[in-house]
């Protein structure tokens, strides 16, 4: 029993960093109809920031220019990656995807991944193929409850992870912009119509997004402290496919999903050969999808999807 | 023409006037004489390459129009033009002129005769030119086969990407489906391995095989390409994109997880089968397969499904056997491709026929032009040309490569040749009045 009780830990915090990614695939999607493929890539350039943020705080700190305390330097790490990555979120907006919003769906996903190849090699062109390791902000420390053991950063992890979704969703469902966001999610033409900038919504939910994407980079960043510029395909790919599963626009499905794509890679993997873990997982989505193809909590399929 | 357009304007732009001296000189040229042209071409630089490219200080004749060697040393860019001058385009316009007249009455006689001997004959002087020109260095033949291969796929992806209207992200596991097919069948029937045993037959008749081999690999793709029609019965758009993503991985996946085939470290030992003729004639025959299945009225099913899928039903088209084909017929395609890039690369593995992949097929596509044959072929060989010729700048290639397909996507949306017709017969026909009316 404890070994599945640690093995639920364990997929808990897996799960958090696709439901995090997740959100951002799925409020885009919600409001603009199209997918941000450049998604995992800004998950990516997030963790790098938040590298970068942390290694300075942490060099402050060391040179008694201002010393601050870890625990400090880890909210100020992550609310300043966030707020610096949501710009890269809108950059990307306004270069690959404004100029295509009436174009056909796919080119925008084209540009979509040109951004992403784009993303991965100015960071090796810049920063060289070593990989970084991520500043320790926090002492781990092991709790064994019952026979489970769990960690600080892991409930840290999943605690953070889970307050900013709730975030998220009183954003969206009390604040004046959250409404406009669901109103252009309800219908795009007729809301700008009502003086609702469509540029400023669609750069809205892209900040909103990538930092949320940020704030996994980081938290990964914590658990696994390797970076490498590849890191965001296979996790935007994952996270992708959770989005999906979750039903296109809707962010406790995006949420929900993630966490289950978490629990069903971790499952699988202590159970059969780590190497079947990706076999199995698709093959899962795979009957999921074929059974439920518009997800979770999606509407179902219609005729006049816009393509 | 020229008389009137000086008449009205005096000032005339470099391009106009490079314009009429074109319409002057070369609009009654037929695609017959610019082959020989370029056939003579590739057996002049074969005969005097070298020594000229010497005489006028590059080390050796460049191999790709001299874009490789211009970009590490930029001193040699006069000698890189004046070579591509004087040994291609030089000769291919003095003979497509001079023999213009004539080829104009041979390619009316071969037109008049039929439209099939005209293609052959053409596309046979296009193979020889192909031929003498990349027997000029091996790295060419290379090139050659890739950009080739990268055709099929392109067009293949192109069928349900474009046509279809379909985002289908399943072509990297449909090639390697064919390319583990057709490499363990080579290997098992006609290779000595020391995981598959002896040679069951001769390896003798292995080269007469192959087409068979190719086929089989064909098919299997096509059988897993049911895994994917299936589900697009009932779904479209992003979830069928989602579907054909996790069969990408499960292909992938299960391939590392045969330890049989070598896993993740992949098989080798592919008889070297996959020569340039018989890649150029797997080539053309999937352009012409794949040309007359969209410009069929089946094919025209795949451009109503995508339209209007509703309207389509309406209109009687069966829309769930127009996409279990188009997905059986594509993955077909790929799964050939595939089989033919495992015997001229000579190995495969599984990480070849990931995301990366997946980026490179959708890029090329959406750069040719979609709905379009000639815009396939535009994209795939001017993708893999460009990325050849960019490959001194190693790591900023891929940083210059999707700015440029950004730009594209941005200024034409859906491609660079996109909703045109690949008509044959336009191409092939004598360009001269008098010939086309005769």
């Amino acid at each position: 029993m404890a070994f599945f009780f640690q093995n639920v830990v364990n997929a808990l915090q897996w799960g958090s960093f696709y439901a995090l990614i997740a959100l951002g695939y799925s409020m885009v999607y919600g409001v603009l109809m199209l997918f941000n493929f450049a998604h995992g890539d800004i998950f990516m350039t997030g963790a790098y920031i938040g590298f970068f943020v942390a290694t300075l705080f942490v060099g402050l700190s060391a040179s008694g220019i201002l010393v601050l305390p870890n625990w400090l330097i880890l909210i100020l790490t992550i609310l300043l990656s966030m707020f610096l990555t949501s710009f890269v979120g809108m950059a990307v907006e306004r270069i690959a995807y404004r100029p295509l919003r009436n174009a056909p769906r796919a080119s925008a996903a084209i540009t979509g991944l040109m951004v992403g190849i784009i993303l991965e090699t100015g960071n090796l062109a810049l920063l060289g193929a070593r990989r970084q390791k991520f500043p320790e902000l926090i002492v781990s420390q092991t709790y064994d409850i019952g026979g489970v053991s769990v960690t600080n950063t892991k409930i840290m992890i999943v605690l953070v992870s889970i307050g900013l979704m709730v975030a998220l969703h009183q954003f969206v469902r009390r604040t004046k912009w959250g409404m406009a966001m669901r109103a252009m999610a309800y219908d795009f033409v007729v809301v700008p119509l009502m003086g609702v900038s469509i540029n400023l919504i669609a750069a809205l939910t892209f900040g909103l997004g990538s930092a949320l994407a940020s704030a996994a980079g980081i938290l990964f960043g914590i658990a696994y402290p390797v970076l490498d510029p590849y890191m965001g395909i296979l996790f935007g790919w994952k996270a992708f496919v959770a989005a999906i599963l979750g039903g296109r626009g809707s962010i406790l499905g995006a949420a929900l999903a993630g966490f289950l794509l978490g629990f069903i890679e971790i499952f699988v993997a202590t159970i059969f050969p780590s190497t079947l873990r990706d076999l199995i997982a698709y093959s899962i989505i795979l009957v999921i999808l074929t059974f439920r193809p518009h997800g979770f909590f999606g509407e179902p399929y219609s005729a006049q999807l816009r393509l | 023409m020229t008389v009137v357009s000086e008449t009205i304007e005096k000032r005339r732009s470099f391009w106009s006037i490079v314009r009429d001296w074109w319409l002057q000189y070369f609009s009654e040229v037929p695609l017959l004489a610019w082959l020989v042209g370029a056939l003579v071409a590739a057996i002049l630089e074969m005969l005097v390459g070298n020594p000229f490219a010497r005489l006028i200080g590059m080390p050796r004749g460049p191999v790709l129009f001299g874009f490789l060697i211009v970009l590490k040393t930029p001193v040699l860019i006069p000698p890189a033009i004046l070579y591509n001058i004087v040994i291609y385009a030089l000769p291919v316009l003095l003979v497509a002129r001079l023999i213009g007249g004539l080829s104009n009455k041979l390619a009316a006689w071969l037109f008049q005769r039929s439209v099939m001997l005209s293609t052959i004959a053409h596309l046979t002087l296009m193979y020889v030119a192909l031929h003498v020109w990349a027997g000029f260095n091996d790295y060419r033949v290379l090139v050659v086969k890739l950009i080739l291969l990268a055709i099929m796929v392109t067009l293949s992806l192109n069928v349900v990407n474009g046509y279809m209207g379909e985002f289908s992200c399943s072509h990297p596991g449909f090639m390697a489906l064919g390319a583990y097919t057709a490499s363990i069948l080579s290997i098992l029937f006609f290779v000595d391995d020391s995981t598959f045993g002896p040679a069951l037959l001769p390896p003798a008749i292995g080269q007469f095989a192959f087409p068979i081999i190719l086929i089989i690999s064909g098919a299997v793709s096509s059988i897993g390409a049911l895994l994917v029609a299936v589900p697009s019965f009932r779904t479209r758009g992003d979830y069928l994109a989602i579907i054909s993503l996790a069969f990408t991985f499960i292909v992938k996946s299960l391939i590392e997880n045969m330890e049989i085939v070598g896993g993740p470290r992949g098989l080798r030992g592919q008889p070297d089968w996959a020569t340039l003729p018989v890649v150029f004639v797997w080539t053309m025959i999937c352009v012409w397969v794949i040309n007359n299945y969209v410009r069929s009225t089946f094919g025209k099913t795949m451009n109503a499904v995508r339209d209007g899928e509703m309207a389509a039903n309406a209109m009687t088209i069966n829309t769930r056997r127009t996409k279990m084909v188009t997905f059986l017929f594509a993955a077909f395609w790929a799964g050939v491709a595939g089989g033919l890039l495992a015997h001229v690369l000579r190995y495969v593995n599984p990480g070849s026929f990931g995301i990366q992949k997946l980026a490179e097929v959708l890029a090329m596509v959406y750069f040719g032009g979609l709905n379009s044959v000639v815009g396939s072929i535009v994209g795939a060989v001017g993708f893999n040309l460009l990325s050849e010729a960019l490959r001194p700048l190693e790591l900023y290639k891929w940083i210059i490569i999707p700015i440029m397909i950004i730009l594209i996507m941005i200024y034409r949306p859906t491609g660079l040749i996109a909703f045109t017709e690949f008509d044959v017969k336009k191409l092939i026909q004598p360009r001269n009045k008098k010939d086309r009316e005769a």
